[in-house]
């Protein structure tokens, strides 16, 4: 496989590509990187104001923890789901936007995506630890659960960086794919348990018919792969406990076959990208 | 026999011009066919070596596919058929400064463009200051490039791509690039180069800057390979060849190109004691253009050019710039081009003389070797070179 040479050779390159990327996105403002942090919580108000005071969703309570904070709760799903949206954005520019690059230098292409990816993982990475704090603070129990956090993390990066890989390709070719994909995301969120517990969808599909067998439309909903991440993640910082052995092997799955076919794919047509630009 | 440091074997590359291009998704599922498209061949079994250590000049008119060639060994284009080899390291220089970013250092964008280059971060902690020193920025290296001129944007461009120290370098008719002190500096760089015994592939159609500097050339004709051989002939030929118009030969075997609205027909060169006189350094001479226009023209400008007997190009004057409107010319004609006081050493030259229309866009004729003459030494002791001036030496 070619992918851990392509990542050796081009080592240099990926880490200062990643550096433009993290230096230039808040360059010239006063709060510098803090901004990263200002998007996440501007959500985590508005929608708790509207789904937990005015809507009055309930969240889960923790099990074991027992945590019953709204905020925090949403904030589990909500983070993984902003840096999986920003990765993939940010992927489909990447090609595009350095389209002057790519047409005069010769350089390992996949670099551009690796930065991308790699740059909204660091920006990821301090939001994380902040929910982290805020959750050790209201008594979550969720420090032995990091180092499994971050192998999770790094499955939802490959999962994302195949998704931008795939896209990234058909943005060249398909201009439309960057307009559409924005359409996609927002049906994407709102079918993703982030918002609301999972239980409330159970309730009501339980009450439509099998569709086959014993396939209910339930387990058509939960094939949603976004939705399996939120679960992990919520089991482990809010809930402090293992995920189940099947969800954890379904998202790896997602996660290491969604990269290999977006890699193969990205390879496939990466030596006709100068023209195609 | 020196290795090929670039081999080009049997070379196609095939562009598909698309006439209704399916680009948007839409046009895409709703055609429901192929979009229509023409085959065209940019190169078209392109073979030949470059030998190590030479200075290798790829000619050709806009759309002979030398950019393409060039493209294809840079490895940012991948040929349809056919393949191309190097031995060692490829910088390619198509485009300086690409790859910047507006908003970051001096210092941080030589780090970036030296990795997306392809050196390492110990490579380039070497080089810093060199690259930082010849282009010349070095008060402004903390600044964002943003607040660069453009000048000094392409002169840290230029330097961060030059510093590479590739075994092959491909350049891309950048040298054009900087204020003449620049210029200079990177003149002496390519001659470190070669020196060096490294390869470098320059792609221009300025065939004067190329006689320079290469060595060894290749002609390109619509992606076909004309001629390969020894820059001076590949060159000449392609220079005689790339001029508008007929090509006529006249009784004495000159060459002239152009349209023959008017022509040349003899060139004296002569000193300040008149017609057949010795051309001395540091007196005057005359360029004597003996024309004849075969039918009515309106303004015409005479310009003629002197370069030395190896080709470098020395000094022009024309009636566009230095001399009168000519008004309506019909007949035979004479006109004295007078320059006071020449710079040019002793030694042998040949003239170029042109007649072209008004705008100088329009070629009547040109007769590539219209007259030799002999450059006497003057007063002063000749100690080489192409130019010759006075001068002294004191205590400051």
């Amino acid at each position: 496989m070619g992918v851990v040479q392509d990542v050796r050779g081009s080592r240099e390159l990926v880490l200062n590509l990643t550096r433009r990327e993290i230096k230039g996105k808040y360059k010239r403002t006063f709060l510098g990187q803090l901004w990263s942090l200002a998007n996440p919580l501007a959500q985590m108000v508005i929608f708790t104001l509207v789904f937990s005071f005015i809507l009055r969703v309930p969240p889960d309570v923790g099990d074991p923890s027992g945590l019953n904070i709204f905020a925090l709760w949403l904030l589990c799903a909500l983070l993984p789901w902003t840096f999986f949206t920003n990765t993939v954005n940010g992927g489909m520019g990447a090609l595009v936007g350095n389209e002057n690059l790519i047409k005069k230098v010769h350089f390992p292409r996949v670099a551009l995506l690796a930065a991308n990816s790699l740059s909204w993982m660091f920006t990821w990475s301090i939001e994380m630890v902040v929910l982290l704090v805020a959750l050790l603070i209201v008594g979550s129990n969720a420090l032995p659960f990091v180092p499994l956090v971050v192998v999770f993390m790094a499955v939802l990066s490959l999962f994302a960086t195949g998704v931008a890989l795939l896209l990234s390709i058909a943005n060249v070719y398909f201009r439309d794919v960057q307009y559409l994909t924005g359409i996609v995301f927002q049906v994407w969120f709102y079918v993703t348990p982030i918002l609301y517990p999972v239980a409330f969808v159970a309730e009501q599909l339980n009450k439509l018919p099998a569709l086959f067998g014993r396939v209910s439309v339930l387990d058509l909903y939960l094939l949603n792969p976004m939705a399996q991440f939120a679960e992990v993640f919520r089991n482990l910082l809010y809930d402090n406990r293992l995920p189940e052995l099947g969800t954890s092997l379904t998202v790896l799955a997602w996660g290491v076959g969604v990269f290999l076919v977006g890699y193969l794919v990205f390879k496939r047509h990466e030596k006709g990208l100068a023209e195609a630009l | 026999m020196t290795q090929a440091a670039v081999s080009v074997e049997n070379v196609s590359k095939r562009f598909r011009i698309y006439h209704e291009r399916n680009q948007t998704l839409k046009s895409a599922i709703m055609r429901r066919r192929r979009a229509l498209y023409e085959d065209f061949w940019a190169l078209d079994d392109v073979t030949f070596d470059i030998p190590e250590g030479r200075t290798f000049a790829l000619v050709g008119d806009n759309g002979s596919g030398k950019s393409t060639l060039l493209k294809c060994m840079a490895q940012i284009l991948y040929p349809t058929s056919g393949n191309i080899r190097t031995r060692g390291r490829v910088a390619a220089l198509l485009e300086v400064g690409s790859g910047f970013h507006p908003e970051l250092s001096g210092r941080d964008n030589v780090y970036l463009n030296g990795s997306i280059l392809g050196m390492t971060k110990p490579e380039i902690d070497a080089k810093f200051d060199d690259i930082v020193g010849f282009s010349g920025v070095e008060q402004f290296i903390d600044q964002p490039v943003k607040n660069y001129s453009s000048g000094m944007y392409v002169r840290l461009g230029f330097s961060v791509a030059i510093h590479v120290d590739p075994e092959i370098l491909l350049v891309d008719e950048v040298l054009a690039v900087g204020d003449a002190a620049f210029q200079e500096k990177r003149a002496e760089k390519f001659a470190e180069f070669r020196r060096d015994g490294r390869t470098v592939v320059v792609v221009s159609h300025s065939a004067p800057q190329l006689r320079q500097m290469a060595d060894t050339a290749a002609w390109l004709v619509k992606g076909k390979l004309e001629r390969v051989g020894d820059a001076k002939d590949v060159l000449e030929e392609y220079m005689d060849a790339s001029h508008s118009g007929e090509v006529r030969i006249d009784a004495e075997g000159r060459v002239h190109h152009g349209s023959g609205a008017m022509s040349v027909d003899h060139v004296e060169v002569f000193g300040g004691g008149g017609p057949g006189s010795d051309v001395r350094n540091g007196q005057d001479m005359t360029v004597r253009v003996h024309y004849t226009a075969h039918e009515p023209v309106t303004d015409p400008v005479i310009g003629c050019a002197i370069e030395a007997v190896d080709g470098t190009y020395l000094w022009a004057s024309n009636t566009f710039d230095h001399g009168p409107r000519l008004g309506r010319v019909t007949g035979s004609g004479v006109l004295d081009c007078r320059a006071p006081g020449i710079a040019l050493a002793p030694g042998m030259y040949t003239v170029i003389t042109s007649l072209t229309d008004s705008t100088t866009q329009h070629l009547y004729d040109q007769v590539r070797d219209s007259a030799r003459f002999g450059v006497q030494s003057g007063a002063e002791k000749f100690w080489g070179g192409y130019v010759q001036t006075p001068s002294r030496w004191q205590v400051p």
